[in-house]
């Protein structure tokens, strides 16, 4: 199988953000292997344990610093990696031309995985537009993933533990959630390894994407801060209940 | 005016309640408001729908086979239609998990530009206001193009009464959809009610560490029912296996905005803060009084929960 993994770099969610004119953050922080995709990454690894002449690319769309996120997923199981260029932040409508003509230019997938969300810009759309592009079936927070001869199962997840099974035909574009498997931190030797992995370099204008009929553009960004002013429930425990209560009842209102 | 079309999600047969605080939201641009129906509704649902300011009510005649008329792939190109005929300038639906999987799938399929989870709209400018960085970032998006497309997150927005006279207009938009996905099943998971409300919960009562064990968080449950409220977890919580994925809020949990959210036992890491920083109060009950919890919080009790808890149920 022909597996592609898109990737993500991403501020870790660890790291304090700080905002520059107003739009733009101050990337002078810890980026990393968005979350989400590393479940992608490992179930492209159990899949090409399985199928036997697999092979795995991870892609991404971004500066060229995020050539350290394609070695992390390389660490984990990528065979090599497509870094797509460019020196802008992309929004989700050009990232997924790039990424789709990435690799239509490169091969023939029969899967394309990656995360159901990066967890920068949280858009939880990307993989559906690279899908409408590619004219493949999508599917997303992938908790279960079962090969056919040709089709896959595949487990969603709604919320509170409600899922919805699928069966897909190959190719098609599977966003994986958290549960769908565990990702093993790579070894030392993994990481060596990586390094000598192929990547290759396209230039985003060399891709010739066409211009989309829309765009999103970020015209401001502020912390988000809510004030609060912490007031102590004091008292017995009885005593504290019941002022929860009432806080419920009379000023939050939520309680009859 | 534009023309906006809200995507109607419903609940057990009814409405659910987030979709009135997203008509309001989209009344508030002066826009005339088509209801996109994708599933079976009565006529008291179709009224109270013109309670808040929808105009015409649109239902897609969806197939009436449960494998085809919840398959969000078919959904997502009924409504596509739908747009297309009725040439709407915006779509609007909510960010609850069944909108994740349709509305990024309607703007795919329309090339359309879509902000997820809104905390609010300027429908003037075409701007959309939503959390980025785990919360700790509020960026302000403009979408560009013939058609944009908002997703909204529940209980941002407070509904109010706008009552309208409403129109029907009946579509035959589902009749020869075809989909390459085909829907096997679904599952209602452990069918907890507390569990499946998450996202729109109005009171939330979420343990962590604190709560122990997964015994323990029987406590939490009982509570709950008590208050109408729904159960979340930690991330802690949940890695521990004391409950289920689905419970957790944070980061890479359920991201919630309720009135109340009462974080028992739970410090409050960047990430947790990240799903619930937007809920209007917080109640924090912990035993350390540096814990981030208390100082993010607009009460907390410095106490042990397994006294408070109990007394809570108690007097509830």
């Amino acid at each position: 199988m022909q597996i592609y993994v898109c990737v993500k770099h991403v501020p870790d969610s660890a790291a304090n953000i700080h905002i520059l004119d107003r739009d733009r953050i101050d990337e002078n922080v810890a980026f990393l292997l968005n979350p989400y995709d590393e479940h992608a990454v490992a179930e492209a690894a159990a899949l090409k344990k399985a199928f036997d002449g697999s092979e795995i690319i991870a892609v991404t769309l971004g500066k060229k610093d995020a050539e350290k996120t394609l070695r992390s997923a390389m660490a984990m199981g990528a065979d090599r990696g497509i870094l797509v260029e460019t020196r802008e932040s992309c929004d989700s409508m050009v990232t997924a031309r790039a990424l789709a003509a990435a690799i239509q230019k490169d091969g023939r997938a029969d899967m394309i995985l990656t995360g159901k969300e990066s967890i920068d810009a949280e858009g939880m759309q990307t993989l559906f537009r690279i899908g409408a592009l590619m004219d493949l079936p999508v599917l997303t927070n992938a908790v279960n993933l079962e090969m056919g001869e040709g089709t896959a199962r595949v487990v969603c997840e709604l919320s509170g533990g409600m899922t919805r099974t699928f069966d897909t035909p190959l190719p098609c574009v599977i966003g994986a959630g958290r549960g769908l498997n565990t990702p093993a931190y790579p070894t030392f030797p993994d990481v060596v390894k990586a390094r000598k992995k192929p990547v290759d370099v396209i230039a985003l204008e060399d891709l010739g994407i066409d211009t989309p009929p829309g765009s999103a553009r970020i015209t401001g960004l502020e912390p988000l801060v809510r004030e609060r002013t912490p007031e102590a429930i004091t008292g017995t425990p009885a005593e504290q209940a019941a002022r929860i209560i009432d806080i419920l009842k009379n000023e939050a209102k939520v309680v009859s | 005016m534009k023309k906006i079309g809200v995507l109607i999600e419903m609940e057990n047969g009814g409405i659910k309640t987030a979709n009135f605080g997203m008509i309001t939201l989209a009344a508030k641009g002066n826009a005339t408001l088509y209801a996109l129906v994708m599933d079976d509704i009565g006529d008291n649902c179709a009224a109270a729908l013109a309670q808040y300011g929808i105009t015409t009510i649109v239902d897609l005649g969806l197939p009436p086979d449960p494998a085809l008329c919840h398959n969000p792939d078919i959904r997502s190109r009924a409504a596509v239609a739908a747009v297309k005929e009725l040439g709407l300038d915006g779509v609007f639906g909510l960010s609850t998990a069944e909108g994740r999987d349709l509305l990024p799938r309607v703007a795919a399929l329309l090339d359309a530009p879509l902000v997820m989870d809104c905390v609010d709209v300027d429908l003037e400018s075409n701007t959309g206001k939503t959390s980025q960085y785990s919360g700790k970032v509020m960026a302000t998006i403009q979408l560009t193009g013939d058609i944009a497309v908002f997703g909204i997150r529940p209980n941002a927005v407070a509904a109010e009464n706008a009552p309208v006279e409403a129109q029907s207009l009946s579509m035959n938009t589902g009749a020869d959809l075809s989909s390459p996905l085909a829907l096997v099943s679904r599952d209602a998971g452990q069918n907890d009610t507390a569990a499946a409300s998450l996202a729109e919960a109005d009171i939330i009562i979420a343990g962590g560490r604190g709560m122990k064990n997964g015994e323990n968080f029987s406590l939490l449950f009982e509570c709950a029912e008590k208050m109408g409220a729904a159960v979340g977890a930690s991330r802690v919580a949940v890695d521990e296996g004391w409950v289920p994925y689905a419970l957790q809020v944070g980061q890479t949990g359920e991201k919630v905005s309720p009135s109340v959210y009462m974080a028992c036992g739970i410090s409050g890491s960047i990430q947790h803060f990240a799903g619930m920083k937007t809920a209007k109060m917080i109640i924090a009950v912990n035993t350390d009084e540096n814990a981030a919890m208390i100082a993010n919080s607009d009460y907390y009790v410095l106490g042990d929960l397994f006294e408070i808890l109990p007394e809570l149920i108690k007097q509830l």
